[in-house]
């Protein structure tokens, strides 16, 4: 049989689903419960909102899915969406800009081409935006948020590692190349090319002594760049605002008792982060990441408005969630048999099934393909006295009843 | 083992041909104005080479179709830029058709710098789409739009377009008015590779015959002029009452001219021997541009036109692209009448569509449909429920590919005879197609604008019936 799926995309069976929908409930409780509201966006975008702002490098463009729409006769290209941040500003400025402060979540997917089509080109993603605070606290909050939800999913071995793209960009203008240069540069940061940080300091006298503190070095708390901050300001004065932010997050983040690794290198992710950016891993897996992207909403014509946020990968945290079973614990499935097809047998048995779905069972009738060790009870529905046949299959005990109420008492209601 | 290869017609021809000669293959019929498309090597009996639109060549290459192509570097990038894992090697510049493609600008055009920070549309015209987008994200445009065109980009700037992405060989963009503001790409013919073949098959004493390992002879480029010249210039082409009017390059000018004299309507430089893509028009108020047929429906839907004399198959092609663009055929003006037909070889056993789909039902490899119109053909065989297809796009001389490289093509066709020249039969006819006078439907009625239009509706109108009524030939 030829295979007959897209390249680059999978199926969700139902075991994958159960998953699927543990993480997302999961999500959707602590946001929620954090104050954040939920949207969802188009998939269809306009592809110059991802062009407008420099808000992706162009090894990313070049890689959208983009199109002429139906009604594209102008020219005017629409891409799948490529990532989760710009469609929530979107919103955010087209309909919501007299908010001082909105909250946002979302579980969506992202379409970017993969050329082996090994690995997936739809993902999906649980998202938030923390849009209108620009305090320390406000990016600790998603930090935790992040970590409350890769808790209650069990996941083992998270790591928080943490850099500052403010301090890259200044870094960046120390150097004694062009502005176009600069964005290369960083194009390559952001492309997860960590080395390219590590050649600047042979171009630069200035930097050439503190960046091997400031790259080679893993801190792990905020004495760290504290102590970064004595040696760099020295030298560079103008990083003192991005060093107070850094220290000012760790500090936080130490109270709360929350661990993390500072690596500066660490930076990858796109281009509209404008402040601290942070990376999720379960061992060796990047499980999320996010960063404060205070520059983005006025790019796109919003007003000037700080923001932030992050995504949590949920293709990534399927592979590391325990399946559960398909549909419910086996202690609430009940399997009903209809002896006889008989008009008042049937209407019965459907009578009985919806009586109890309402009391909280999975009721399914025997098709004759259901494996009886997945069901903890099984109901016959007979033609004659007595009418129901409960069997505990735990207990391996067998109990009569003759009406429906009589069924539920026996389940304990 | 046979080794297939696709070989360019076009302005690199005449040098293939040289180097192909000097490497002994002893080719029969490969020249200009060649009616045919197959050829023969005497040193390589069992190759089959066959002549294609240098567009066509990295696709039928990257598909498997052929093991080696020869044909512009701009179109494998082209190709790669958008396809990157297309399954191709770029085995040999091959030192000849030497050729930049740049970006260009009109002289009074605003700096790419300042398109950068421009929050407006910047709008790029260009045979190569997939180029253009590329160089407006490495750009980081800001917001920019790209017309695909068949042809002409250098007549879209500065009034319908603010950049053109040319290539040095087709275009002296000073000639336009125009400066290249930067360089693309620097192409040149390049041999180019199947991968699977190139990994697979024994190549070897081809690719020794025409010096594959050795340093490529460059051939010194044309120099090109370095006059700025302000080329022409339309001051009040988007004045609110100013009719933009589109006439159709190549062979439907003859037509187009004869229509106009009969409507007693002046033109100047039409067709124009130097090239001249803006000739001057005798009616106030209408300014004219010369460009492909093709494109004339997109460019009427964008508002870059308010008329165009055009082909009622492209009106259709797309309008199934695009089925709300807002624009109508206006007049038939009943020359360049053509069939488009569905066409199989010969040797297939089947006579209409449904014997076609008899053949194809059942079969696992998709049926290869092949076709400049890509939507239309998109539409029949979808339409015809024949089976799992896929459409391949061409640039002209189709009936080359049946029946190696595609199973069906939906083509033009005036006689029939080229059909049957190449060994082709016509299972079914879609629709005539005349020219048509196309206009647009956004425009302001009782404008002035419109007034004008409607004069020219009825000029035509009346120059149309008289044609009519005269003797053929006449």
């Amino acid at each position: 049989m030829t295979e007959q799926r897209c390249k680059g995309c999978w199926d969700l069976g139902p075991d994958d689903m159960t998953k699927f929908r543990a993480i997302e409930e999961a999500y959707r409780d602590s946001c929620l419960k954090w104050g954040y509201k939920e949207i969802r966006t188009p998939t269809l975008e306009y592809l110059h909102l991802f062009t407008s702002t420099g808000t992706l490098t162009p090894a990313r463009l070049n890689k959208v899915y983009s199109f002429l729409d139906w009604d594209g006769w102008s020219g005017e290209r629409v891409v799948l969406r490529p990532d989760g941040t710009i469609p929530a500003a979107r919103l955010y400025i087209g309909s919501m800009e007299e908010k001082v402060l909105a909250k946002f979540f979302y579980v969506t997917n992202i379409f970017m081409f993969e050329e082996t089509g090994r690995e997936k080109r739809e993902k999906w993603q649980c998202g938030a935006e923390l849009i209108g605070a620009g305090s320390p606290l406000a990016d600790v909050e998603l930090i935790m948020l992040a970590c409350e939800v890769l808790g209650k999913l069990e996941i083992k071995d998270v790591k928080l590692k943490l850099s500052h793209i403010g301090l890259i960009r200044g870094l960046l203008k120390k150097l004694d190349i062009t502005p176009a240069e600069q964005d290369r540069l960083f194009e390559q940061i952001l492309e997860g090319n960590g080395d390219a940080l590590t050649k600047l300091a042979a171009r630069s006298p200035e930097l050439e002594k503190a960046l091997p503190l400031l790259l080679d070095l893993k801190g792990q708390s905020s004495g760290f760049v504290k102590n970064l901050k004595v040696l760099l300001v020295r030298e560079l004065p103008e990083l003192e605002p991005e060093l107070n932010d850094f220290i000012a997050i760790v500090d936080l983040l130490d109270t709360l008792e929350c661990r993390y690794q500072i690596d500066i290198t660490a930076a990858s992710g796109f281009e509209y982060y404008t402040g601290v950016t942070f990376q999720l891993f379960a061992g060796d897996d990047e499980v999320g990441g996010g960063g404060r992207y205070d520059a983005l909403i006025p790019l796109m014509g919003g007003k000037d408005t700080p923001a932030s946020g992050f995504a949590l990968y949920v293709d990534r945290l399927m592979d590391l969630i325990e399946a559960g079973h398909p549909a419910g614990s086996r202690a609430h499935r009940i399997l009903l048999s209809i002896d006889s097809h008989d008009r008042a047998s049937v209407s019965e048995s459907f009578n009985m099934a919806r009586l109890l779905r309402s009391s909280g069972y999975i009721a399914e009738f025997s098709l004759g393909a259901q494996r009886p060790a997945d069901f903890r009870w099984t109901l016959d529905v007979r033609g004659k006295a007595p009418r129901f046949v409960l069997t505990d299959r735990t207990k391996r005990k067998k109990t009569e009843a003759n009406n429906a109420d009589e069924v539920l008492a026996l389940l304990g209601h | 083992m046979s080794i297939k290869i696709a070989l360019p017609k076009g302005r690199l021809l005449r040098d293939t041909a040289a180097l192909l000669e000097k490497a002994g293959w002893e080719l029969c019929g490969y020249e200009e104005g060649a009616r045919f498309y197959r050829f023969e090597s005497r040193r390589f009996p069992g190759m089959l080479l066959k002549l294609f639109h240098e567009k066509d060549i990295p696709i039928q290459v990257a598909v498997g179709n052929y093991d080696l192509g020869i044909c512009g570097l701009d179109w494998i990038e082209e190709l790669l830029v958008r396809y990157p894992s297309s399954a191709l090697v770029k085995v040999k510049d091959l030192g000849y058709g030497a050729s930049d493609l740049y970006a260009a600008a009109s002289l009074e055009a605003t700096t790419l710098d300042e398109m950068r920070s421009n929050l407006d549309v910047v709008r790029i015209a260009s045979e190569y789409p997939n180029l253009a987008e590329s160089f407006a994200a490495h750009l980081r445009l800001r917001h920019f739009k790209v017309y695909p065109l068949w042809g002409g980009a250098e007549v879209y700037p500065p009034e319908s377009a603010d950049l053109a992405l040319l290539s040095e060989a087709t275009v002296e963009p000073f000639a336009y008015g125009l400066v290249p503001t930067k360089t693309v790409l620097s192409s040149s013919a390049f041999l180019v590779a199947n991968k699977t073949s190139w990994e697979t098959k024994d190549l070897s004493e081809v690719l020794s015959t025409i010096g594959v390992g050795a340093l490529p002879a460059k051939k010194p480029r044309a120099t090109t002029s370095s006059a700025q010249t302000p080329g022409q210039r339309y001051s009040g082409w988007n004045d609110d009452d100013t009719v933009r009017l589109a006439l159709p390059d190549g062979h439907q000018q003859v037509h187009a001219v004869k229509l106009l004299s009969e409507a007693g309507i002046r033109i100047e430089d039409y067709p124009s021997k130097t090239g001249n893509r803006r000739p001057c028009i005798g009616i106030e108020g209408v300014v004219v541009k010369v460009i492909r047929p093709q494109d004339m429906p997109m460019q009427v839907a964008n508002g870059n036109f308010d008329l165009a004399i055009t082909g009622k198959d492209w009106v259709r092609e797309q309008l199934y692209q695009f089925p709300s663009s807002p624009i109508v055929d206006l007049l038939d003006l009943k020359f360049g009448r053509v069939r488009l037909v569905a066409v199989i070889s010969k040797e297939l056993p089947a006579n209409d569509t449904l014997g076609l789909r008899q053949l194809v039902e059942g079969r696992s490899a998709p049926l290869r449909v092949a076709s400049e119109y890509i939507n239309i053909a998109d539409r029949y065989a979808r339409e015809n429920h024949l089976g799992p297809y896929r459409v391949i796009p061409t640039w002209g001389a189709t009936e080359a590919f049946l029946p190696e490289d595609a199973d069906l093509l939906i083509e033009n066709t005036e006689t029939g005879s080229t059909i049957a020249r190449h060994n082709l039969k016509i299972i079914d006819e879609l629709f005539v197609s005349t020219a048509c006078l196309l206009g647009s439907t956004n425009g302001k009625p009782g404008s002035r604008k419109q007034q004008t239009i409607r004069s020219i509706v009825e000029t035509l109108k009346g120059a149309v019936e008289r044609m009519s009524q005269k003797p053929e030939g006449a």
